[in-house]
């Protein structure tokens, strides 16, 4: 069950990878379609729900598109 | 199930898009300035000295006071400032061409007089701005547009390691190389900009981060590559690691 | 009225700036006025100013770059060669609106020249030393007394349309001892507000200072309002002295140090029956062309007479025209002409246009 997601600013990224290369769990990846600059934005991709919200792509992308949440843990004995 | 936001958008970033190319790690270093400026409280009275290069823009990125030096000048700009008004906090923000060719007379001064400012450094081994052209601190044989069958130290001298050469002087305060290529490093680059910047807060005097960024445009390397280019070349003629570390001392010193 | 102090022309400069309100100095040692240099790192501290010598000129002028941006007034003093490394830096304070004031004592040029008075930096001084459109105001004083009230008006100035002013004095100036009055200290609360300046975005939008727009149109905005702003000045801040020039046989054109000899000049032509009139321009830049046109229609002769090569001359044959003729006498290298020698000159002229 992912602990997490993130958004991405589609218009600020600039397809650079570099938030894939960081991510441990994979759940990055090009989207098909463009943005208004003429790039393929990163697009989060988590079906089985790895996402750890590490925020490992967060600090290595160079435009600040990303932001990232995390789940608020539900209290274990309820 | 409700989630809360972990990392944003730091509010001392203004909202203009970055005008560096895909995988510049400028941008890095910014969002790294701009979480320490908000975490320090020091948004309204800090004023950044932008320099001729890539990063000129970098006086409109940032929801502070800024202007714009002359090329290598933005140590002299900045002591200018601080003497002025010792109670704002005062960075310079250079590349390689500015801080290392043009302006080293200002940078050796500034921190040989120990100015209470706080200096990030790029380090990526080109002029950026001007289309890729040899920085002193290019490598030996790395080419670039105009050491087309790279760098020979016979005709264009040999790359400066500003670090190891600041730390010769008895002014500086502070100085640490570090890099952005990996999450990892990025936590430590965090870490030293922040105590560059504690520094001068408490009137410890000159501190100086030196930070190794890729040029994927300028390199001719996709952006992740770069990083691996930078990690196999660049960290081994310019090691990470701190050359100067007098805070506790001037602590002591009660240096104001 | 204050009483009358015996003081060399650097430390009088240097004092005049303090009386100004200035309290930020950076500079660089250069004769022949490193004495302002150095009286500003006593006289200073005194008054809980700063002062700091810097690793060269080019540092000097973007110190007072960053001073100017977060709101002091700043100055520096410096000597032609010195003067010459700043024009990159006065360049891009004008191209931002910054105020400043630079102290320049002329030497005998051009390259390292010698350390005499000279007055060849007047086209560099008014016609813009650095790139792009931009004129500084420059102020001519002729003595410490006038190099005193113009060095306090520079701060004014300065402040007033945001802009580098100029003192072009020279080694003359810098050098001798006269007795003169120090005006009252003005205090610093009764200096301009400047919420233009980089103080800290509290409770304000950031402020931004640049000369630099990557947009031609955008840049073309910014030159249109120096420009607007050099307009002002034209039509508000020039300044001359005028002497004798009701009747006078000749008129003579020389500001500064020569503007000085000349009233010797005129002495000894009274009585060998000539009367000269005195025209004196105290702000090289904006030069008084209207005022100088109008006199050149009473006369033959407009002569000019500088410690160069003849550059001022220039702006003397811009106003004058054809309205009458415009010889030049001048000595280089940091000669300065001696009142007999101009004399001679005066008497060459008025003999030549009554045999012609």
């Amino acid at each position: 069950m992912a602990l997490g997601y993130i958004e991405i600013d589609e218009e600020r990224c600039k397809s650079c990878g570099l938030c894939m290369n960081a991510c441990p769990k994979k759940v990055i990846r090009f989207s098909k379609s463009f943005n208004s600059k003429g790039y393929h934005p990163a697009e989060f991709y988590d079906p089985e729900g790895n996402c750890i919200a590490c925020g490992f792509c967060y600090m290595m992308c160079p435009d600040t598109a990303i932001t990232v949440y995390r789940y608020e843990k539900v209290a274990a004995n309820k | 199930m409700n989630a809360k936001v972990v990392m944003k958008r730091p509010k001392s970033l203004s909202q203009t898009d970055f005008t560096y190319c895909p995988g510049c790690h400028h941008g890095i270093v910014h969002r790294i300035i701009a979480e320490i400026i908000d975490e320090l409280g020091i948004r309204e009275k800090t004023v950044i000295v932008a320099p001729v290069g890539c990063s000129v823009f970098a006086y409109t990125f940032f929801e502070i006071d800024g202007t714009v030096a002359s090329h290598g000048r933005a140590p002299a700009v900045a002591t200018g400032m601080k003497r002025s008004r010792p109670d704002r906090i005062i960075f310079t923000y250079q590349g390689d061409g500015d801080l290392a060719a043009i302006g080293t007379t200002e940078i050796v001064h500034a921190a040989n007089r120990g100015e209470n400012i706080t200096v990030i450094f790029i380090n990526n081994a080109v002029y950026g701005m001007t289309g890729g052209q040899m920085a002193p601190t290019t490598l030996i044989g790395q080419r670039t547009t105009t050491t087309i069958h790279g760098r020979d130290p016979k005709a264009a001298g040999y790359p400066i390691r500003i670090c190891e050469m600041l730390s010769q002087l008895e002014g500086p305060t502070y100085i640490e190389r570090v890099a952005v290529d990996t999450p990892q490093h990025v936590i430590k680059t965090k870490k030293a900009i922040k105590k560059a910047f504690e520094n001068q807060i408490n009137g410890l005097g000159f501190s100086l981060v030196e930070v190794l960024s890729t040029c994927p445009t300028n390199w001719g390397i996709p952006p992740v590559e770069s990083i691996k280019w930078l990690q196999e070349n660049m960290m081994k003629f310019y090691p990470l690691g701190i050359y100067k570390d007098r805070t506790e001392e001037r602590v002591r010193e009660g240096i104001v | 009225m204050a009483e009358k102090v015996l003081v060399k022309g650097n430390e009088a400069l240097g004092e005049a700036a303090i009386r100004g309100g200035c309290r930020y100095y950076f500079g660089y040692p250069i004769t022949p006025q490193s004495e302002l240099t150095e009286y500003m790192s006593r006289r200073l501290p005194e008054v809980g100013g700063v002062f700091l010598q810097a690793e060269s000129e080019v540092s000097v002028v973007n110190m007072l770059y960053g001073a100017s941006c977060v709101g002091v007034r700043v100055m520096t003093s410096t000597s032609s060669p010195g003067f010459s490394l700043m024009q990159e830096g006065v360049s891009y304070m004008a191209g931002a609106e910054l105020p400043a004031v630079f102290i320049n004592v002329v030497r005998g040029g051009p390259g390292l020249g010698d350390i005499q008075p000279a007055q060849g930096d007047y086209l560099q001084a008014t016609k813009g030393g650095g790139h792009g459109d931009y004129r500084l105001i420059v102020l001519g004083p002729s003595t410490i007394q006038e190099a005193i009230e113009l060095v306090m008006l520079a701060f004014d100035l300065a402040d007033k349309y945001r802009t580098p002013v100029e003192v072009l004095a020279d080694g003359m100036i810098g050098q001798m001892m006269e007795p003169v009055e120090f005006p009252e200290m003005r205090s610093l609360n009764t200096l301009p507000e400047k919420p233009w300046s980089l103080t800290g975005a509290k409770g304000r939008k950031p402020n931004k200072i640049t000369s630099f727009d990557l947009d031609p149109y955008k840049l073309e905005e910014m030159n249109l309002r120096y420009e607007a702003t050099r307009k002002r000045i034209i039509a508000n801040e020039q300044r001359w002295e005028e002497r004798n020039v009701k009747g006078a046989d000749i008129l003579v054109a020389a500001y500064g140090t020569v503007g000085r000899i000349m009233k010797t000049v005129m002495e000894l032509a009274k009585e060998e029956g000539i009367n000269v009139g005195l025209f004196r321009p105290i702000t090289l830049w904006p030069f008084p062309y209207e005022r100088l046109e109008e006199l050149s229609k009473k006369v033959n002769t407009v002569l000019t007479v500088e410690m160069s090569g003849g550059q001022m001359l220039e702006d003397v044959k811009l106003a004058v025209k054809d309205n009458a003729a415009t010889p030049f006498y001048g000595r280089m290298g940091g000669v300065v002409p001696t009142p007999e020698e101009i004399l001679e000159q005066i008497e060459k002229i008025i003999k030549g246009s009554e045999s012609a």
